[in-house]
């Protein structure tokens, strides 16, 4: 079932739902981006529908509720343990097609890759609740076609899509259909806007041969890259983490673990004992990344790990895409056949 | 053509430049924060096409001079730079008579914030803001606007120099450890970080606000202050006898204060500035030389209020060479 509602209407909705639920929701933040009076839009909590960023597409990526890129999992002092306290909340997720087909391979990860879930993910995900934020265009360099994430028939509460100053939701969740029913003022079917063509488009190959590992594609971006990881980091399915034990430094019985967002191109990411490093160059490091998000990650699970957000290529410093890397691995394994 | 009458002092301050070819002028053009209009830009060709040689000479301190104009054509070149210092808002008295004065020099920036991704502020809107403020003026005052710490707008060679600050803001919840931000603050900076139990501690003493730690955090775990600060050096200068450069004065200092102070030291030159000076002109580090720094702290202070950040210097002590006592 569907709504049509104001905006205002729209803002008593989001304040209403905000008494029963958190909302975790794409925030345009004043300067708060790289450079002077840039913005950024990242994940924050928002009280109000005014807060929350609709119409840009976000530079981080709605991963950040359920994997925080820093979390304290547990505190311990000598033989006593005591897991960290969570906010139990349910909360509300606002994300685009792209972040909802992510949780896909989030859950793949952290709940169904192995004999062990992981309870740490679990005690958030199970309190997460996605809306759907509809695409009325594609953005600069999203590629969702390509990867088969540019609709979403499930997985959302509720849709939003603004257009001629209103708000319309369709709402697949009978438990929300309470607080639309209050708030519409127009009850209709509404199918959320999505985008069937995106400039940026990419092929993905199935086969590719094992001699990519030596191929010169990745020469370059041992220079270009800067291993900064800002790629993994926005990246709504990079899982990757690394761990901090960390001793009060007042009484070094007691401390903390706490789990951090990790990099596959940030350096130490390959240390091992003894001072190895499988991957040092960069461009060792990006052949890595992009395979198992095109092959590998396929090869194990059966569909592709990257969903086409393009927010990689939206926030390189360097101006790499790994879209075109897509395209320029399909190129040599063709060649290679 | 009559003998040429001139009066030179008049010329000068006319931003005419006195030329060692007789007969022959240059027409100076301001640009505030060294930002010109490319509509302006085209007059100024037309000017050295029409009155010079068809030569254009960008000066040190970011204007332009167009030389090899006839001192008989000095009232065409004014008519014709009225667009000029129309377009770029310049402070003036009477239309068609050209620029009013040439002692308080252009306000030179470097690009900032408009352009750069190291800078903290928009350098060209406080110059041109600065410009207001102080033009015109015969004093002889050197300002200038870099937007970082990189300071490529050279401001220590200025009698007031603004270099762009930003307080790094941190978040610790975003942050990974990656190190970025401890590697390039030690490598492009003066490295004030460093990782404490998988956190990073910011050395406040150390830090100059230059903001590489802000630009290199991959997760915006380091974000910029919403407030612009500057660092306030004072009373660099070239020249024959103590050349030298400028020394800190204000740190974390805010905008309307630095207009405030340098408005101030005009009073201040008024007051103390040499009655004998050649051309009644002396460089203002040289009246602070002789009045005292504590003396000319008063002036500048007046009616000032600084943020509760800044961090004032209350002596300042110059180096530089003392050519005038010890000789070359």
């Amino acid at each position: 079932m569907g709504y049509v509602l104001s905006r205002d209407t729209f803002a008593s909705l989001i304040s209403d739902l905000s008494q029963n639920y958190r909302i975790f929701a794409p925030v345009r933040k004043k300067g708060a981006g790289r450079f002077t009076d840039v913005d950024v839009v990242m994940y924050d909590n928002v009280s109000n529908a005014e807060a929350i960023e609709l119409e840009a597409k976000s530079d981080y990526s709605s991963k950040e509720f359920i994997t925080p890129l820093s979390e304290t999992l547990f505190y311990f002092t000598e033989n006593e343990v005591k897991e960290s306290d969570i906010d139990n909340r349910p909360i509300l997720v606002f994300g685009r097609s792209c972040d909802i087909h992510s949780l896909k391979r989030l859950d793949q990860i952290y709940l169904d890759n192995g004999l062990a879930k992981d309870p740490f993910y679990k005690r958030r995900r199970d309190l997460v609740k996605y809306v759907l934020i509809g695409c009325s265009h594609s953005f600069e360099n999203c590629f969702c076609v390509s990867m088969e994430s540019n609709k979403c028939d499930d997985g959302y509460v509720f849709s939003v899509d603004l257009a001629d100053g209103n708000v319309y939701s369709d709402v697949p969740d009978p438990a929300f259909d309470s607080y639309f029913a209050k708030y519409s003022k127009d009850k209709r079917d509404v199918v959320p806007k999505y985008v069937t063509e995106n400039e940026v488009k990419v092929s993905v190959t199935d086969s590719v041969p094992h001699s990519i590992i030596s191929h010169t594609l990745w020469d370059e971006y041992t220079t270009r890259c800067i291993n900064c990881g800002r790629c993994n980091y926005v990246c709504p399915t990079c899982t990757c983490y690394t761990m901090q034990d960390v001793f009060y430094t007042d009484n070094g019985k007691v401390g903390e673990r706490r789990r951090v967002g990790a990099s596959c191109m940030v350096d130490g990411y390959t240390d091992v004992a003894g001072g190895g490093q499988y991957r040092r160059k960069n461009g060792e490091r990006m052949r890595f990344k992009v395979l198992h998000k095109i092959s590998d990650f396929k090869k194990r699970f059966g569909y592709q790990m990257c969903v086409g957000c393009g927010r990689c290529d939206d926030i390189c410093p360097e101006y790499i895409s790994f879209s075109n890397i897509i395209n320029k691995v399909s190129q040599a394994s063709k060649e290679a056949e | 053509m009559g003998k040429l009458d001139i009066n030179v002092g008049k010329l000068k301050k006319n931003a005419f430049r006195y030329s060692k070819v007789r007969g022959e002028t240059a027409s100076r053009i301001r640009i505030p924060g060294g930002v010109i209009d490319s509509k302006s830009m085209g007059k100024v060709i037309e000017i050295a096409e029409k009155y010079g040689t068809g030569v254009i000479n960008i000066t040190n301190r970011q204007g332009i001079e167009i030389p090899g104009i006839k001192l008989s054509d000095m009232e065409k070149v004014n008519a014709d730079v009225q667009e000029i210092i129309d377009s770029l808002r310049i402070n003036q008295p009477e239309k068609g008579k050209g620029y009013p004065s040439s002692g308080t020099r252009n306000v030179i920036a470097c690009p900032g914030a408009r352009l750069c991704p190291f800078g903290c502020y928009d350098t060209t809107a406080f110059a041109q803001k600065m410009e207001n403020n102080i033009y015109p003026n015969d004093r002889h005052v050197k300002i200038a606007f870099t937007g970082c710490s990189n300071d490529c707008a050279k401001v220590r060679m200025a009698d007031f120099g603004i270099i762009g600050m930003t307080e790094p803001q941190y978040n610790k919840d975003r942050c990974v450890a990656c190190k970025a931000c401890i590697n390039f603050c030690k490598r492009r900076s003066v490295g004030a970080l460093e990782l404490v139990n998988g956190k990073v501690v910011r050395d406040t003493d150390k830090c100059i606000g230059c903001g590489v730690c802000v630009a290199y955090c991959p997760t915006r775990a380091w974000t910029r202050s919403r407030e612009h600060y500057f660092r306030l050096v004072i009373m660099g200068r070239t020249g024959k006898k103590n050349p030298r450069l400028a020394e800190d004065f204000i740190k974390w200092a805010d905008e309307e204060s630095i207009l405030k102070m340098v408005k101030n030291t005009y009073a201040y030159i008024e007051e103390y500035i040499d009655p004998n000076a050649v051309e009644h002109k002396e460089h203002i580090g040289y009246i602070v030389d002789r009045t005292g720094f504590e003396e000319f702290k008063k002036w500048l202070f007046e009616g000032v209020n600084l943020g509760p950040k800044a961090e004032v210097n209350q002596r300042v002590y110059w180096g530089g060479r003392h050519y005038d006592k010890y000789g070359g």
